[in-house]
């Protein structure tokens, strides 16, 4: 036994999971993020969730699992299109008098923050029950 | 009388291989929990305890694997292709492909420390008795 891979496993997917919350944190502090120029402007990132495949070595293949962990393949940028908002008075409007304001949809974002928070607790608490059992495991004979 | 402490421990020791290779197959599972196209595995536990205590005893006879076209026998399986790894079936698959019930795991892992546990407090007896019989008091 290759002393509880699932430290590891949780471990990737916490990490995982605070990229995601890291994008939604940079979403939303971006949503009013303007800009005088349709292509200049903030785009909405999301991460990209991938399941790692362990390589398994055939004298190895008794104790691993198909896959192991999880981890974020990338970051894409949403090509959803600004939206145009005219103001005029604004310093950074364009010819015509109109900003563009990024796609950052709020209530996705909201909803991606709760739903990679509780993600992330699932994982925090595997870890500390794999912690609990492994300490007991060490404790095996003791009394 | 038992001979070796292999065999005083008993199922125990398997068990609690099983067991640990079943807590990293859920942790696997909840950290795929938003993973588009990831399928959740869990595993059959009987089939797993019968392959790793027919390994422990050793008794059996291996298929020799000396190409890579070769299907080996049913104890040098690959993890992928384990026998007793099963996927599971979704009560309401997600669009994504995603498989994972968070709450189906959760309940799973529960369960697994549990079990877990309980082999560690089986083995914790089996120890004692032993120094108890060492011992003499």
């Amino acid at each position: 036994m290759s002393s509880f891979k699932a430290f590891d496993i949780a471990g990737s997917g916490m990490s995982a999971q605070s990229v995601r919350l890291n994008t939604t944190a940079s979403n939303l502090a971006n949503a009013e993020s303007v800009s005088g120029d349709a292509a200049s402007v903030y785009k909405p990132r999301h991460p990209i969730f991938e399941a790692v495949r362990a390589q398994l070595a055939a004298g190895a293949a008794r104790e691993g699992n198909a896959n192991a962990a999880v981890r974020v393949s990338g970051i894409y940028e949403s090509p959803a299109p600004a939206t145009a908002r005219y103001e005029p008075g604004n310093p950074l409007a364009d010819t015509n008098g109109y900003v563009y304001a990024p796609a950052v949809n709020v209530v996705e974002e909201m909803v991606n923050m709760i739903s990679a928070s509780r993600s992330y607790q699932n994982n925090v608490e595997v870890m500390n029950t794999s912690k609990e059992l492994l300490m007991a495991t060490l404790r095996l004979g003791q009394g | 009388m038992p001979t070796s402490l292999d065999q005083y421990v008993g199922v125990h020791a398997t068990a609690l291989d099983v067991r640990a290779r079943r807590t990293e197959l859920i942790a696997n599972n909840l950290a795929n929990a938003d993973t588009p196209g990831f399928k959740a595995r869990d595993m059959d536990f009987r089939a797993a305890m019968a392959r790793a205590a027919g390994e422990q005893t050793a008794g059996g006879v291996h298929l020799a694997t000396t190409q890579a076209g070769h299907i080996g026998g049913a104890a040098s399986a690959d993890a992928a292709t384990s026998p007793d790894l099963k996927y599971r079936t979704p009560l309401a698959p997600a669009l994504d492909g995603n498989t994972v019930d968070a709450q189906l795991e959760q309940a799973a892992f529960a369960e697994n420390a549990v079990r877990y546990q309980a082999t560690l407090t089986f083995l914790n007896s089996k120890f004692r008795g032993l120094l108890t019989a060492i011992m003499g008091s």
